[in-house]
């Protein structure tokens, strides 16, 4: 694992560091520009004059506990999508791997990339449809329609590039996830699970006045 | 590990403050950005939360105003946690031409989202959405819902429509908008599937006495004791009934097992018999004996005297007394045997017995002789030969019997009322017998 790096972003100056050493796409958290990692150096790929607002308890630093595993928050992708908003928060867990933390509607949950090969056509992925993924079977409980509204931190690839992604969000009985992204293609698959806010055990929210 | 250098986003305020845009009235949104439509608690127009500025979804609402019986604004504690109401909306389901209102409020900590509170009639559950999907099974009739194990039977099926809302939501409230919405029972729990637009959604909600709501809301005004059976009300004569009814059924193992001892170990034991004459003297009718002496061993048990005598349209009337050779102490019993028998118009008829038996209970051991007086019968027979047998340690049953009524009966009376709950629950569902029957009854 190469070391978390520094360096400045070339649209205002500012430093940056790397909060995972794997990132390929950041974003300055002084002009909100969006870097792209090039090698030794990063490009500035575009800015962002507004970033989303969010009622989000969690941000970047926070740690958490998924399992018997530590996280620590290093990114986030905001989605907009018909009934609101929420966020990918991008996680570096204890073992270095990557992982998603989701909070849309405050129902937090983690899910880890998985192999997504021999997943059936998404276009038969229609909502009450049974998918085996892996060793799970998954029911398809919704589609969703999302726009990138915004990056922050680090993020594992970069999104620059995009604006809307059709997501299909499945569920089985006994409070798994899957999230199958189809920006890309093939798409990208996700798994895990829902977690309560206590059993996530998280350090460093974001406060609420009065609460 | 990496410290992150990032300053930390300051503290979110406490709620957002703007006015409604169609009557002007403030309206405070305190679910920091994570409501999708909020309804104006002064006009009822339904606008997008979303919004800076507040889009109109729908202008006008049903006349009609409810007031919610905690108030938007409230502050509770569920779990240990605070939450705040935020949102009331009723909701109204339509069974045979009559509506049956209930009313909802949307709570929210920023932390931890959103719960739900469901009030019908004076009856509260506590509802959290669920990200499990129960499986479905209908074999057998009537469909189930399974959920970490536990079964829910299917209560009701019923197009649900928001007919009044105020405040925040977390998904878009369209007033008189149908969902279809599905109720599966095992209480205290409640399982609930609202079907909306190609989204199913599973709630669990938790059967709540209304003192205990009350008292999470610090709600000092008091409210009318609930009425009906609800849903996935507990229902109290199971609770009483189960725990009585494990003693009772212990009860009843441990009377089989004492019956089975009983008989296994009784001795059952012949410690005497003699043939003996009783000749009605013509001054004296009674005539009495003594018998040898015999021994009654091990525990205090009883004894059975069998009387047996050669009655020919004949009776005797027998005064047993057991008596202790060592202490003298004596037991007295009573026996009458009679036997006649004939012909009449109807055929051959016969009464009575040549045989009797009489018991004496708990008996301890010792040396003992009977004594054993024979009077009576008819003046042309006065000579009855007879036999007197002792058994030791009979196995009885009557007390067997008494005993196992003697239990029956509390079960039974603990079974009727927790029948009559359940009966009541189930009038309210779908599977209410001849439902149509009685409601047309009422309408007479």
């Amino acid at each position: 694992m190469t070391a978390p790096r520094t360096t400045s972003c070339p649209n205002c100056g500012a430093a940056i560091s790397f909060l995972w050493a794997q990132a390929v796409q950041t974003t300055c958290t002084y002009c909100k520009a969006v870097l792209v990692r090039r090698d030794i150096d990063v490009e500035l790929v575009g800015t962002q004059a507004v970033f989303p607002e969010t009622g989000s308890p969690i941000q970047l630093g926070v740690d958490g506990k998924w399992g018997d595993r530590g996280f620590t928050v290093v990114g986030r992708i905001a989605y907009g999508w018909e009934r609101g908003r929420w966020n990918e928060w991008h996680c570096r867990m204890s073992d270095s791997t990557s992982a998603w933390l989701s909070d849309a509607q405050l129902e937090y949950a983690m899910t880890q990339q998985v192999d997504g090969s021999g997943l059936p056509d998404i276009d038969t992925l229609l909502v009450g449809q049974t998918v085996q993924i892996g060793k799970r079977r998954f029911e398809v409980a919704l589609h969703t329609y999302a726009r990138y509204l915004g990056t922050e931190g680090d993020l594992p690839f970069t999104t620059y590039d995009k604006r809307e992604s059709l997501f299909i969000d499945l569920q089985n009985d006994d409070g798994g996830l899957a999230t199958i992204d189809t920006t890309d293609t093939p798409p990208s698959v996700y798994v895990g699970e829902y977690l309560s806010f206590d059993a996530l055990s998280f350090r460093g929210l974001r406060e609420f006045e009065g609460w | 590990m990496v410290t992150p250098s990032l300053d930390p986003a300051p503290p979110r305020p406490r709620a957002e403050s703007l006015s409604c845009p169609n009557c002007g009235a403030g309206i405070e949104l305190a679910s920091q950005g994570w409501a999708a439509t909020v309804a104006c608690p002064s006009c009822g127009s339904v606008l997008d939360a979303s919004d800076p500025n507040l889009a109109i979804l729908h202008r006008h609402q049903q006349g009609m105003r409810i007031a919610p019986k905690i108030p938007l604004g409230t502050r509770g504690t569920w779990h240990g946690a605070p939450w705040q109401v935020i949102g009331f909306q009723q909701v109204t389901i339509t069974v045979e031409e009559t509506d049956y209102s209930w009313t909802e409020y949307v709570l929210f900590n920023p932390y931890r989202g959103f719960l739900y509170l469901s009030e019908y009639l004076g009856h509260w559950n506590v509802i959290e959405k669920l990200h499990e999907r129960p499986r479905l099974s209908g074999e057998g009739g009537r469909p189930v819902a399974i959920l970490a194990g536990q079964t829910f039977k299917h209560f009701q099926t019923a197009g649900a429509r928001t007919t009044f809302a105020i405040g925040e939501f977390p998904w878009e409230v369209r007033v008189g908008d149908v969902v279809q919405s599905r109720d599966y029972t095992s209480p205290p729990f409640l399982l609930s599937a609202e079907a909306s637009e190609g989204e199913v959604t599973w709630s669990l909600g938790t059967y709540t006495p209304s003192d205990v709501i009350r008292k999470a809301f610090g709600i000092t005004a008091s409210w009318p004791s609930p009425s009906g059976v609800f849903a996935n009300q507990p229902n109290p004569h199971a609770a009483r009934g189960g725990a009585i009814g494990k003693t009772l059924l212990g009860l009843l193992a441990g009377l089989i097992l004492m019956l089975v001892l009983n008989v296994a170990m009784a001795g059952n034991e012949r410690v005497f018999e003699s043939n003996f004459q009783y000749v009605r003297s013509a001054e004296d009718s009674a005539s009495a004996l003594v018998t040898d002496p015999f021994t009654l061993e091990g525990r205090p048990s009883n004894v059975e005297v069998e009387l047996t005598a050669d009655l020919d349209n004949n009776w005797t009337f027998f005064v047993i007394t057991l008596i202790n050779e060592a202490t003298g102490e004596s037991r007295d019993a009573t026996k009458q045997l009679s036997y006649y028998y004939g012909t009449d118009s109807d055929g051959r008829w016969s009464e009575g017995s040549q045989r009797g038996k009489l018991r004496m209970a708990s008996v301890p051991p010792g040396r003992y002789f009977l004594r054993v007086a024979a009077e009576g019968g008819e003046l042309a027979k006065p000579v009855v030969n007879y036999t007197v047998a002792v058994k030791r340690d009979v196995p009885g049953y009557i007390f067997y019997v008494f005993a196992f009524f003697g239990i029956l009966i509390p079960g039974f009376l603990l079974w009727i009322p927790a029948v009559s709950f359940e009966q009541r629950r189930w009038a309210e569902s779908d599977y209410a017998p001849s439902a149509s029957d009685s409601s047309e009854d009422d309408d007479e």
